[in-house]
């Protein structure tokens, strides 16, 4: 048995599957597509040039030198909170290892108990009680999971992200746990920062034409035309958006859960999360913890493992022998990716961008043959005894 | 539990690790428990404290329930809302969060702590059983997984695991 010998150390995020990119060996985390994260700095730079360029100037001497300085201060803020929200791993769950994968399947197998062949087993949910609220886990068959409470599947990232808010392509990344707050700042500075452009850009044409005429103004500061009409769409639907988190949060909901309409009231459900309390859910939304990231992007892969399973062990349960028992590796294994039952993916923009990036080059995914599909739903058993 | 290469910085650890890779060459892995987590109380960090079957045979109830209760306490520790998160936040917040750079937050350190205390344990009662408790965070913070080995002198003979259905009741 020849063993080709890496020689190189590959870090954790070259093998993670889901369509992230990773930068910055493994220290930045966004999705692929990024054309329009690039829209979005492009479009902030370059207004806020313009408004250094033309209206700080006369500003500065005819009104404050402090106008320029609090511009400058509320742009660097929001470039910080764009970066962070970008760049951050928004709460990726990582894909569960074979044996877990495989602990799970005989749990719902057990669970489920015997399918009379030719009939649809039960779909895989599991209910849990969360403040007297009854709360479906739905399995993710992608990752191989119970998705915890609040997560969701992101079918553009391909990964579970723990509560998920959105995908958000303005920032090339999805908003889940633990970039909520950053994408909240965000667009709270971004309208601070669109009003504060906005109102000088008027006071300042309103002052120049006192002195010059309106039509002279605009002639020597053509860039405040500009401004003005970037300014003016931005104002509308990012002022409106900061409104609506805002609505969200003090309701401890996310835009996922607002989508999908589940905590509406309907059937007297209520949002179990909630502490009723405005204060209380800012705090706890802006204010919580920091969580650390579950993904260990940077950490070294195994070459070796001194831990081999035994694949002569006829170790599990009586219905099927252990899948796994064929690989020898212990580093986590690329489970192929399949794709998710195209049930109604909120994200706020709802058109999915083909993709002209070029296409990472994933290792390819050693033959762990599929647990689950949702296709074979009706005829697991018979899938898993035909992959042994 | 991931292979750690013992360095020379560690030098009281080279000695512990031996017990531990001791196990894993004299020992092949017979079957691994995954304890789930409890949502009952919302999303807070939480595992189950129900005893597996698996375990039976191997480890005494009760030093699982404290294992795992103590492991509990420590992520409400970490992911407790009041008077120091908030500090934490907003002096966050002031600085654009470049704080973070330099400083560790307290989950990090109580994620330092949990580290610690699940190696010690591992030492001190779970390795001389012959089995493993992972560090939830390397399983995505979703299961305690823990690693059943058998002597290899023994016949390979890993009973209990059959019945899973056991631990399905919620």
């Amino acid at each position: 048995m020849s063993a080709v010998m890496i020689a190189r150390k590959v870090r954790k995020w070259e093998k993670l599957p889901g369509k992230n990119t990773f930068c910055c060996d493994g220290r930045v985390m966004m999705a692929r597509q990024k054309g329009v994260f690039y829209l979005t700095l492009f479009l902030i730079m370059g207004t806020c040039a313009l408004f250094f360029a033309f209206e700080c100037p006369y500003l500065a001497v005819h009104l404050s030198p402090a106008i320029p300085v609090f511009a400058a201060l509320i742009f660097l803020f929001v470039i910080a909170m764009l970066l962070r929200t970008s760049f951050s791993d928004p709460g990726v769950l990582p894909r569960a290892l074979p044996e877990e994968a495989t602990f799970i399947e005989m749990e719902i197998e057990a669970a489920n108990g015997n399918v009379p062949a030719g009939q649809r087993p039960p779909p895989r949910i599991r209910n849990v009680q969360i403040n007297n609220q009854i709360v479906k886990l739905k399995y993710c068959y992608t990752c191989k999971i119970f998705r915890p409470p609040r997560a969701s599947h992101c079918s553009i990232c391909d990964n579970c992200v723990d509560r998920f808010d959105h995908h958000c392509p303005w920032v090339g990344n999805c908003v889940g746990k633990r970039n909520y707050r950053y994408f909240y700042m965000f667009t709270l500075s971004l309208s601070l920062l669109t009003i504060y452009i906005f109102t000088f850009d008027i006071v300042h044409v309103v002052m120049r034409s006192v002195d010059n005429g309106f039509l002279n103004t605009l002639k020597e500061t053509p860039g405040t035309v500009l401004e003005v009409l970037v300014c003016f769409f931005t104002l509308w639907s990012v002022v409106g958006l900061t409104g609506f988190h805002t609505y969200l949060i003090s309701l401890n909901q996310t835009t996922n859960e607002d989508i999908k309409g589940s905590w509406s009231g309907k059937n007297r459900v209520q949002n179990p999360y909630s502490h009723k309390n405005l204060i209380k859910n800012c705090c706890e939304v802006l204010c919580g913890p920091a969580y650390p990231s579950v993904l260990d992007r940077r950490g070294l892969m195994q070459e070796d493992s001194p831990v081999s399973f035994t694949s002569a062990a006829p170790s599990s349960s009586s219905s099927s022998s252990n899948p796994v028992s064929q690989t020898t590796k212990t580093t986590a294994p690329l489970i192929p990716n399949e794709h998710t039952p195209d049930d109604a993916k909120p994200s706020i923009a709802a058109s999915a961008e083909k993709s002209d990036s070029p296409k990472e080059e994933l290792p390819p995914a050693p033959k762990v043959p599929p647990l689950a599909s949702p296709e074979t739903d009706a005829e697991v058993t018979l899938a898993k005894e035909k992959a042994q | 539990m991931q292979a750690r290469v013992p360095t020379a910085a560690d030098g009281n650890m080279a000695t512990e690790f031996h017990n531990l890779q001791e196990l894993r060459h004299s020992a092949s892995l017979a079957n691994k428990v995954f304890i789930q987590r409890d949502y009952s109380e919302g999303t807070t960090c939480r595992f189950q404290t129900k005893f597996p079957s698996e375990l039976e045979s191997r480890i005494e109830r009760k030093l699982f329930e404290d294992t795992v209760k103590t492991l509990n306490n420590y992520y409400a520790e970490a992911e407790k809302i009041g008077g120091q998160s908030y500090l934490e936040g907003c002096l966050a917040c002031v600085t654009a969060y470049l704080i973070f750079l330099c400083m560790e937050t307290r989950y990090e350190k109580v994620l330092k702590k949990i580290a610690k205390y699940i190696q010690e344990q591992n030492e001190k009662f779970y390795a001389p059983r012959g089995l493993l408790v992972t560090d939830p965070i390397e399983r995505g913070m979703r299961v305690i997984e823990i690693s059943i080995y058998e002597d290899r002198g023994s016949s390979g003979s890993s009973s209990g695991s059959s019945s899973v259905s056991g631990s399905t009741a919620r």
